[in-house]
């Protein structure tokens, strides 16, 4: 990427929405047998209690059409956030719950048909917008299946698993993925949300869904500590990992106590060479809604300044989620200086093939 | 930490203030369990020899996921030359321990075979009141320095709330003690006769990590390393404090105190800052909270220090610290587990004298009423 190319981009938005609205709308995209099992099983759709419709945080009140709905038009979120921000690329994280699927083959024919749905109604209609390959971690065959075919398309430029699932990421069943990822210059984005099966606490399953939302900083923490540990990236170093609505104020003490404990008990995993700070540094990256500190004072800086690196922050928006009120995007508090690190350079180093297809 | 001996570390800096220390943890054990005998039916102590502690895991001896050191995590220094597993001989911890960093209280959590979380209800009620008896007798009667935690049943609220009027009034105690990694997070209503009985007695509730929850824990499943489960002790932490305070307990119990031991602590301004900022969108689903989720964490918890969480510039320590307040925060060592810190190296070291004072003694004074 030379600074002249890199000029012609605005802003990345590394995270936006767009909802399936019922599995209807994925029957075209199904074969004829998975299209008559949803149909004679009555599987009408596969919505997430990680985002109740109307819960608050589903969707900010002026992006909600008149029955209350959001993230279900493209023109929308032309208006709402594509125009009104100037956005040159979003990138598009599908939620619509496949992951939570029990039979592997019922998951991988979902996630076949959201990736054909999203680039079809999606990507096809407006040129800034990016896709995230939903995969079906329920099978590692499948899902390294379901990144060949989709990676030939040059829009799909992430992976996308979420932060909760049925075992942790860096363990070695997984590693094929990440063969595929770095081999395709995908990014695997972790984003907010559960497989829910398990509960989303290790205490259990929470009274309250403000609970259930909280834990998601725990689950990204995990996965963190799961894949230095295991060694993804001794094996695959070039692999970056974008962590997607995490938050982003648990990262540096996090890193510091599991940095310590790595001092103390790296015999237990001694392909780990370096410190996890340096690979947290080098291969993760952070989305910046929800940015989880108070907005007025210095803490957001003295943050970003813990984390001792101006490369890991990328602009997202979580359109239509409730994250923030007005144009404020980017925080206020965020030191100036970084805002075009932010909302351009580091979402191209980290997405390498947005710089493959210029706007 | 891997070394065979090591005497208390003396440089300039470290002579430089010799602060009363009180050491919000320390682990005490037994011999062998045949010292919480005497206070054991024949009924409960047949039960253990017959069918032992079952915790919500499947090993009869050791943790599913195996310590860094022998001795159940213990400093290979600690061994007493008396025999025994570390931290099971009085004269030794008095010399190796509170002597040589001159520790004026030491606040015990006894970990192990406590009979706390068994699977078996009455026998986790039978042990625990032994594990308080043997404290006091064993422990704090030969060496007042010593304070003891009332370890309870906590899976049997009502069962804990027994015990801990049982204990109350006895100033030995200077605290009800809970683990962690309970069957629900800590917030739920079956837990609160605990928290009514202690601030009944105006007594203090330490949560200590660890504890088996008999859930995974991450909310991924189950990691493969040690290294793991240790940094997943502070993921539990933030769960609980999330649901003490959403559950409102501390609307309900506005007077009950909480120190967090043993669970690091840069964690807990992210988690409140979290807690605001989603609160603020989703509060009408908790119309009992009346201010905002990080005042109740200003107001009712505190911190120990160990282990304490290592910034590359030790300063970045200082500002987390400044957020939790410094009124909060107390020193702890967890003697004699080989995470050990040492008083005189802990803290960082641009540190001025009275926040040291504070940390090493003043908050802890304060808080558990010493003298």
């Amino acid at each position: 990427m030379t600074g002249t190319e890199s000029q012609s981009w605005t802003a990345i938005d590394c995270d936006v929405h767009p909802r399936v609205p019922n599995m209807r709308a994925l029957h075209p995209y199904l074969d004829e047998y998975w299209r008559e099992q949803v149909i004679d099983r009555g599987i009408d759709t596969l919505e997430s209690i990680a985002y109740p419709p109307n819960a608050p945080i589903s969707a900010r009140p002026d992006w909600r059409d008149a029955k209350g709905e959001a993230g279900l038009d493209i023109a929308q979120m032309q208006t709402h956030a594509l125009d009104r921000w100037g956005t040159s690329a979003a990138i598009c994280n599908c939620l619509f719950g496949v992951q939570m699927v029990y039979n592997e083959d019922m998951a991988a024919a979902f996630a076949r048909a959201m990736n054909d749905w999203l680039a079809k109604e999606w990507l096809d209609r407006d040129p800034r917008l990016r896709g995230s390959i939903v995969i079906p971690l329920q099978n590692v065959e499948y899902a390294v299946d379901e990144i060949e075919r989709c990676a030939k398309d040059k829009r799909f430029v992430q992976i996308l698993v979420l932060c909760m699932g049925e075992l942790p990421l860096g363990r070695r069943q997984y590693w094929p993925i990440y063969a595929a990822a770095e081999r395709h210059g995908l990014p695997l984005g972790i984003h907010a949300g559960s497989s829910y099966h398990h509960p989303v606490t290790s205490l259990g399953w929470p009274n309250f869904y403000l609970e259930d939302y909280l834990s998601q900083s725990q689950g990204f923490q995990s996965q963190v500590a799961s894949l230095i540990c295991e060694g993804v990236f001794v094996k695959y170093p070039k692999l970056k990992v974008v962590l997607i609505e995490s938050g982003v104020t648990w990262a540096p003490g996090f890193l510091w106590r599991l940095a310590k404990f790595w001092r103390g008990v790296r015999f237990e995993v001694p392909w780990v060479k370096v410190s996890p700070l340096e690979t947290f540094r080098e291969n993760f990256r952070l989305t910046i809604q929800p940015l989880d500190a108070p907005e007025t004072g210095d803490t957001i800086a003295r943050v970003i300044d813990h984390l001792r690196s101006d490369d890991i922050l990328l602009y997202s928006s979580d359109y239509p989620h409730w994250q923030f009120d007005g144009d404020a995007v980017i925080s206020p508090a965020i030191p100036d200086r970084l805002r075009r690190k932010i909302q351009v350079d580091n979402p191209l180093a980290t997405y390498s093939r947005l710089s493959e297809e210029a706007p | 930490m891997n070394v065979d001996v090591r005497p208390p570390i003396q440089t300039e800096r470290t002579k430089r203030v010799r602060p009363a220390i009180v050491d919000c943890d320390i682990h005490p054990r037994t011999r062998s369990p045949a010292d919480l005998k005497p206070y054991m039916s024949q009924r409960w102590w047949d039960y253990l020899q017959t069918y032992g502690a079952r915790r919500r895991h499947g090993y009869t001896k050791g943790t599913p996921y195996p310590k860094a050191q022998p001795g159940e995590a213990s400093r290979r220094d600690a061994w007493p030359p008396s025999g025994g597993l570390p931290g099971c001989d009085l004269d030794f911890m008095r010399e190796q321990h509170l002597d040589a960093y001159g520790i004026t209280h030491g606040i015990m959590n006894p970990l192990g075979l406590t009979g706390q979380g068994d699977q078996n209800r009455e026998f986790s009620a039978a042990l625990t009141s032994a594990v308080n008896d043997w404290q006091v007798a064993a422990w704090c009667e030969p060496e007042p320095r010593l304070k003891a935690s009332i370890v309870v049943p906590y899976e049997d609220g009502e069962a804990a709330r027994a015990e801990i009027n049982k204990r109350a009034g006895n100033k030995n105690y200077a605290q009800v003690m809970l683990l962690s990694r309970t069957a629900e997070a800590l917030g739920r209503p079956r837990y609160w006769p605990i928290y009514e009985g202690a601030v009944e007695h105006d007594l203090v509730v330490g949560i200590h990590v660890f504890g088996y929850s008999g859930w995974p824990i991450s909310n991924s499943g189950w990691p493969s390393f040690y290294i793991e489960e240790m940094t997943e002790h502070e993921t539990a932490c933030s769960a609980l404090v999330t649901s003490m305070i959403l559950e409102g307990v501390f609307e309900r119990y506005p007077t009950l105190k909480v120190a967090m031991i043993e669970s690091g602590f840069a964690w807990l301004p992210p988690l409140g800052w979290r807690l605001d900022k989603h609160w603020k969108r989703l509060k009408d689903e908790v119309p009992h909270l009346r201010k905002a989720p990080s005042e109740y964490i200003r107001e009712h918890f505190w911190i120990s220090t160990q282990p304490m969480e290592e910034p590359e510039k030790p300063d970045h320590l200082i500002d987390v610290m400044g957020w939790i307040g410094w009124d909060r925060i107390m020193f702890a060592s967890d003697y004699p587990h080989w995470d050990f810190d040492d008083p005189f190296m802990a803290l960082p070291p641009s540190l001025d004298e009275e926040r040291r004072r504070d940390i090493f003694a003043g908050n802890a004074q304060k808080l558990y009423g010493l003298a």
